[in-house]
């Protein structure tokens, strides 16, 4: 790991026990992400976006239900690297909400409904600072602040469910910063608010991300938001990271016929109104991670699979160009196909 | 997680062995225990007095007071001679068959009773919970008694009034379920269509509401043991010469000291069936709620 | 050519009360009612799809159920097809039932899970066709679930063996069973993935052609409701703000809520950073909206006069309507970015067994 990388994350494989073996999830994700950078992980329910963060924060079930190889490293506090996936129960709890913070979609799950809100974000402090209670209430006040919060000193006394939901989620953002960890986990903080609360949300996080230089990992399954967000994005499909490149390369010239398939499907707002086609859509369903196609994983619904290739070869990471990887064995022929059609 | 259609087994008929609600009941031990033993105990009630050497009724003054083990008295006999083993099992079959209609006729009035509190919630509903209440509100072995005095002892009467004093509570378990599933879409969408009321309650939430209600009947059963159990041994449910294990346990009073297993044999298969039955309910109530209808 | 509207309604209300504690309660007090809906007139022509498009508090969820008498409003008439419907009991609706239908937006809590999809999809029939009996039934369902694109052999199994877009589907065909006029989707895609979703909405544009149905898509995202509505309701803490044809009010938005809605929409292009217009604050309480014009208190625009009287809708181009007092603003769609898409816009008519690449090199960043 590179001084400004604050995360480096190499072969990291998922594996979930079904009755005498385990069912891989997750298959060899590798990223790193620099300071006040942004990776996005996009992919739809079933891709294991959700799983790849959990394991990373040891938030899944304990082994032996779970099993996690690679690693996944960040910085301690005195910047010597310590290895995440390595690490026992009692470690990560120093290292959660210290080093790597993670917010969710629900905050109203995510916050105890019975404390006050103040009291969660001191409890949060104190658990990783020795500070006396009034110190502790002081921080969290100024950690409202931070994050935006109108009348905060009215607010630390709120319950959870007194706050609207871009509130409670100012709240979470409040108590991931708490100790200005080196790495934020986003996962999916923006898809139950309604869309200006969602702007005001990505406003904030651009902003605090450039006040503190932490790395964002993002993970959301609106290309709209990875736009407005990311400066690189990575594609998962079936536990893999099937296209990954900076967001223009991604956004603008995808070359994985997933990735290409899920642009088509989303409405355009500049064809709001026109008499419009149908939506590209993508035949069939997200495999069983127990029983995979064999070859690549979505040749079963690519519409440009070969059989005796696509079919037989499991394809691996290729970089197309700077900064750009795929995961498919035609992507050249892809390439001057689309050439040609422009 | 999406579960396509095309990963489903192809034969359907032993499906349900894999179904996930057994499962998690059969990873209960003491649920499994529970079963074995009612099983067992069952099984012994209803062909056991075939089985042994002598009947029931059969007076042996000769006999009387033999402890157990002493012959072909598995169990001893009692102050007239009778065999303890067969009394036990004739008065098993008694107290289960009592323990299980009453639990049934419960059953019956509290889901009635809860689905349309339930569903109908405002005056209807509020109405009829606080008559719930009321009936609630009565110390229940005290009206049992009441009951027992004022009617002729059979076994049907002692079922029927232990059934009167034990649906409330399954009518308060079931009103709650059907309240909060009255708010689910799919009962929006059933109003939509125009269905009618009866069936909105019976056909589409009450199936629903299954879980909690075969749990309460479980625990219920339970309960209508013990209160025969009670009102028997104060003398005011099953007569003598019909036994059952409460009114074995009212005659073994005055012989303690003589003829301790007079009491104890009873008094132990009242427990085994009693704690058989909340094991079992406990188990189903974790292997149903576990049960995930959403996802 | 002026044809009756389908449905028609004016001056709905739908207020709750709020459980205030046994000593606090005041029948006529102002702070006792959340106006969920706070006086809605609109109408919805026949053939016709209205997008309702509003944020949490908007009261477009409570406007679509209204409008379909599951919750009947507190104030106001809804006419469907001439007969004004509102005064009805459940008897006198029944009638009416059959030929306005409801998909919801939830695919998980939508199907009862006790039920199987024949059951589920044969339960209509059995109240509004008595003639029908079991086998005419199964063989109705089937036809429906085939319109959605399932096969009728799924008829015996139960929801919790589908996926959450063939759920919804199921939900679309029960809707679609008693063959109605008028459908109202109360965010039928927002729980179901971005493929899904697609496949989703062209099925519901395939329907409606073939059915010519008459639809309320109330949804959140303007993305969706402007690739399947004629035209679009922007509602804003339970009244309408602007209403206009789609095209019309993404070109041409005339009320500033409108615009700071589009202005939030994230588009995935690209070094697309604009300036947006970032609301501040959170909506008010539907309890006790502001005076005059509730959006006032967030309005980049605001004058004085916007607290004293309520603004009506007013008519400012054909077929658009405007509730604000000011008719002096120049407010900014993001389409002006993109006038005109490119002829290439027709090659996304696709068979939906492949996918095509949208013209994204002709947008750029």
């Amino acid at each position: 790991m590179n001084a400004d990388e604050k995360i480096a994350v190499a072969h990291l494989n998922v594996a979930f026990r079904k009755g005498a073996g385990y069912v891989p999830v997750v298959h060899d994700i590798n990223f790193t992400i620099g300071a006040g950078e942004t990776l996005a992980l996009v992919g739809e329910s079933g891709s294991g976006k959700s799983v790849t963060s959990l394991a990373i924060m040891k938030l899944l079930a304990e082994a032996p239900k779970t099993r996690i190889d690679g690693s996944a490293i960040v910085a301690d506090r005195h910047g010597a690297p310590i290895d995440l996936v390595a690490m026992g129960e009692q470690q990560m709890r120093h290292v959660r909400g210290n080093r790597v913070a993670m917010i969710f979609q629900e905050p109203l799950t995510s916050l105890n409904p019975v404390h006050r809100v103040g009291d969660q974000i001191a409890e949060a402090i104190r658990f990783h600072q020795s500070l006396s209670k009034a110190a502790a209430r002081a921080r969290a006040l100024a950690l409202l602040e931070q994050v935006g919060i109108p009348e905060p000193v009215k607010r630390l006394d709120c319950y959870p469910h007194e706050l609207s939901g871009g509130m409670r989620q100012r709240v979470m953002i409040a108590i991931a910063l708490a100790m200005e960890p080196d790495v934020l986990i986003a996962d999916e903080p923006t898809t139950a608010l309604d869309v200006t609360v969602q702007a005001q949300i990505l406003d904030l996080l651009r902003n605090l991300q450039k006040k503190n230089g932490m790395a964002i990992l993002f993970i959301t399954h609106n290309f709209g938001v990875v736009a407005e967000i990311a400066d690189r994005v990575m594609v998962m499909y079936a536990g893999r990271i099937v296209e990954q490149g900076s967001v223009s390369q991604v956004l603008s010239s995808p070359r994985m016929p997933y990735t290409r398939g899920l642009l088509a499907a989303v409405p355009r707002f500049e064809h709001a109104g026109l008499a419009q086609g149908e939506l590209g859509t993508i035949a069939g369903f997200v495999p069983d991670p127990s029983t995979p196609p064999s070859g690549c994983a979505f040749h079963p619904r690519c519409g440009y699979s070969i059989a005796g290739r696509c079919d037989q070869q499991a394809p691996v990471l290729e970089e197309i160009e700077m900064g750009h990887q795929l995961r498919c064995v035609r992507w050249r022929e892809l390439a001057t196909e689309q050439e040609g059609a422009r | 997680m999406t579960t396509a259609t095309h990963y489903l087994p192809a034969s359907r008929r032993w499906a349900w062995l894999a179904n996930p609600t057994l499962r998690r009941f059969m990873r209960h031990k003491l649920a499994v225990l529970g079963v074995v033993m009612i099983t067992v105990l069952v099984l012994a009630c209803v062909f056991g007095p075939y089985l042994l050497h002598y009947n029931d009724l059969s007076i042996d003054i000769r006999n009387r007071f033999a402890p157990p083990f002493t012959g072909n008295h598995y169990l001893g006999t009692d102050a007239l001679g009778r065999d303890t083993a067969a009394r036990l099992l004739n008065a098993g079959r008694i107290s289960l068959m009592v323990g299980f209609c009453a639990m049934l006729i419960s059953i019956v009035i509290g889901t009635l009773i809860g689905v349309i509190a339930g569903y109908y919630r405002g005056w209807v509903g509020a109405g009829l919970m606080r008559f719930v209440d009321a009936f609630l509100s009565f110390p229940s072995v005290f009206l049992v008694l009441v009951l027992a005095a004022f009617t002729k002892p059979s076994p049907m009467m002692i079922t029927l009034i232990i059934a009167v004093t034990s649906w409330m509570e399954i009518s308060r378990i079931v009103e709650a379920e059907i309240r909060s599933l009255r708010e689910r879409d799919f009962t929006l969408a059933a109003r939509m269509i125009g269905a009618s009321n009866r069936w909105i309650m019976f056909r589409e939430l009450m199936p629903n509401a299954i879980g909690p209600i075969i749990v309460a009947a479980t625990l219920t059963i339970a309960n209508a043991i013990l209160l025969e159990a009670y009102i028997s041994f104060l003398g005011y449910g099953i007569q003598p010469p019909l036994p059952s294990w409460g009114n074995m346990l009212n005659a073994a009073q005055q012989y303690l000291g003589k003829a301790p297993w007079l009491a104890i044999i009873p008094g132990l298969a009242i427990t085994l069936a009693v704690t058989s039955f909340n094991f079992i309910g406990d188990g189903l109530r974790d292997a149903l709620d576990g049960r995930s209808d959403l996802k | 050519m002026k044809e009756r509207p389908l449905i028609d309604v004016v001056g709905l209300k739908k207020y709750f009360p709020v459980r205030k504690t046994f000593l606090a309660h005041r029948r006529d007090r102002d702070d006792n009612l959340v106006r969920a809906v706070d006086g809605v007139d609109l109408s919805i022509a026949r053939g016709e799809v209205l997008g309702l498009v509003g944020e949490s508090g908007s009261g477009k969820s409570t406007l679509g159920r209204s409008l379909m008498m599951l919750d009947p409003p507190t104030e106001g008439h809804i006419v469907f097809d001439n007969t004004e419907i509102t005064p009805f009991n459940d008897r006198l609706l029944k009638p009416y039932r059959k030929r306005m239908q409801m998909i919801f937006q939830d695919p998980y809590g939508s199907l009862n899970p006790r039920m199987s999809v024949g059951d589920i999809l044969a339960m209509p029939l059995r109240f509004h066709n008595p003639e029908l009996d079991a086998a005419g039934r199964r063989e109705k369902a089937g036809q429906a679930l085939e319109t959605v694109g399932l096969a009728a052999q799924y008829l015996d199994r139960y929801p919790h063996e589908f996926s959450g877009g063939q759920r919804q589907r199921i939900g679309i065909a029960r809707a679609l069973t008693l063959e109605p006029e008028f459908i109202m989707a109360d965010e039928p895609v927002s729980a179901l993935d971005v493929s899904v979703q697609a496949q989703v909405l062209n099925l519901f544009a395939r329907i409606r052609r073939q059915m010519n149905l008459t639809m309320l898509f109330v949804t959140h995202d303007l993305a969706v409701v402007g690739h399947i509505a004629d035209r679009v309701a922007v509602m804003y803490l339970g009244r309408i703000v602007e209403i206009a044809p789609t095209r019309e009010l993404f070109s041409h938005p005339r009320h500033p809520y409108t615009e700071a809605l589009m202005s939030a929409i994230p588009m995935p292009e690209p070094g697309q950073r604009r300036q947006r217009i970032v609301l501040q604050g959170d909506i008010p309480s539907p309890i006790s909206p502001p005076s005059g014009c509730a959006f006032r208190t967030r309005c980049p625009y605001v004058l004085p006069a916007c607290a004293q009287d309520r603004p009506l809708l007013r008519e400012v181009s054909a077929g658009h309507g405007v509730a604000c007092i000011r008719d002096d603003l120049e407010l900014v769609s993001p389409l002006a970015a993109h006038p005109n898409p490119s002829a290439s816009t027709t090659s996304l008519a696709s068979t939906t067994s492949a996918y095509s690449l949208p013209s994204i090199a002709n947008v750029r960043s």
